[in-house]
């Protein structure tokens, strides 16, 4: 009997630990709003969403928010002449793009910010050798305000320097972006390891949009 | 007539130990080349040709093609040196891409990297020494 009882505490005690689905967090910054709801005032949160954009991408279509409106992304800076970590953020992206190719709910989006080199042949032509087709990976071409503009919303840091390798200073964040243009991870683009990472989230973030 | 034995057996010892030390100068040099080489070609290569040599799709070669590698091994120490423009096929494809120069590269560095990738990713060439970098960039012509 007390055998018994012991048992069934344990069976029990695991039954906790079985945890709900993982979600994402939602990053960057936010702010409280008051409202009236049903004759209430109630707190609510309000995320930091992205900011519409328009670019060129590498079949010199226009692309704004609304390509991206029903699938979640992934966005970096690069540029098609960068000796230092380019090559490596985009060996580690053919990965993420071979796994969901085919997928409408994921996308890629890569900005360059050499606005002045990299046109949308050019970038066409980079997409082609690093064995793109279709247009499931965006390569965005802009204006040097527009591009350098939307950098820090996906808070990665660029920025043209004439004292490093290439010209141009930028980081290597990949960003995950939800269908509601909120930021939900953010991942070193140059580590295999975060990399793999980002993908196990994407996994986690499409399972919030199985109905 | 056991000491003649002895004796015999000493000079044996001794011939052998020289010739096994001998080897082993060459063999330690080449290890010291191999390991200074990986962690040049970590600094100085790795970000375009990848950890295990693979390259980039049809934007960066890769050091795989061990035939491209034994053929044109006299040319290497060059092209690490004075970069590579132009049409060149590898492992079967065309790249034609720019690699940018590495002029502020010693040839004893050149010489580790060679080893490095020389005896990686599948190939093998063996030793190759800072002399025959020095001659290898004395007779570079693109």
């Amino acid at each position: 009997m007390n055998k018994l009882v012991r048992v069934a505490i344990i069976l029990f005690t695991l039954s906790a630990c079985t945890s709900s689905p993982k979600k994402l967090p939602i990053l960057g910054s936010r702010e409280a709003v008051t409202k009236v709801v049903d004759g209430q005032t109630v707190v609510d949160t309000l995320y930091q969403t992205l900011p519409d954009f328009e670019f060129l991408n590498q079949d010199s279509v226009p692309i704004t928010g609304k390509t991206f409106e029903n699938s979640i992304y992934v966005a970096d800076f690069f540029f098609t002449s960068c000796p230092s970590i380019c090559p490596i953020m985009h060996r580690n992206m053919v990965n993420v793009y071979n796994k969901y190719k085919g997928n409408p709910e994921v996308m890629i989006l890569s900005h360059s910010i050499d606005t002045k080199y990299d046109t949308p042949s050019v970038l066409k032509k980079y997409a082609e050798k690093l064995g793109v087709s279709g247009n499931q990976w965006q390569f965005a071409s802009g204006t040097k305000e527009s591009i350098y503009g939307i950098s820090p919303k996906y808070m990665v840091f660029t920025e043209e320097n004439d004292q490093v390798a290439g010209g141009f200073e930028h980081q290597g964040w990949f960003i995950l972006v939800d269908k509601e243009k909120q930021i939900r991870g953010a991942y070193q683009g140059t580590e295999e390891k975060e990399v793999q990472k980002l993908m196990d989230d994407i996994d986690i973030l499409l399972k919030e949009y199985e109905k | 007539m056991r000491n003649k034995l002895l004796y015999g057996a000493f000079i044996v010892l001794g011939i052998c130990t020289l010739l096994y030390s001998c080897q082993t100068g060459e063999e330690i040099d080449k290890a010291r080349y191999y390991i200074n080489g990986k962690l040049a070609y970590e600094t100085h290569c790795q970000n375009c040709h990848g950890a295990k040599g693979e390259g980039l799709g049809l934007l960066i070669p890769p050091l795989t093609d061990t035939t491209y590698i034994r053929e044109n091994l006299n040319s290497i120490a060059g092209m690490i040196k004075y970069g590579v423009s132009g049409e060149m096929v590898v492992g079967g494809q065309v790249y034609n891409e720019v690699m940018p120069a590495e002029t502020h590269l010693t040839p004893v560095e050149i010489a580790y990297i060679i080893n490095y990738i020389g005896n990686s990713f599948g190939n093998n060439i063996g030793f190759y020494s800072q002399e025959q970098t020095q001659k290898d960039l004395a007779g570079y012509r693109p």
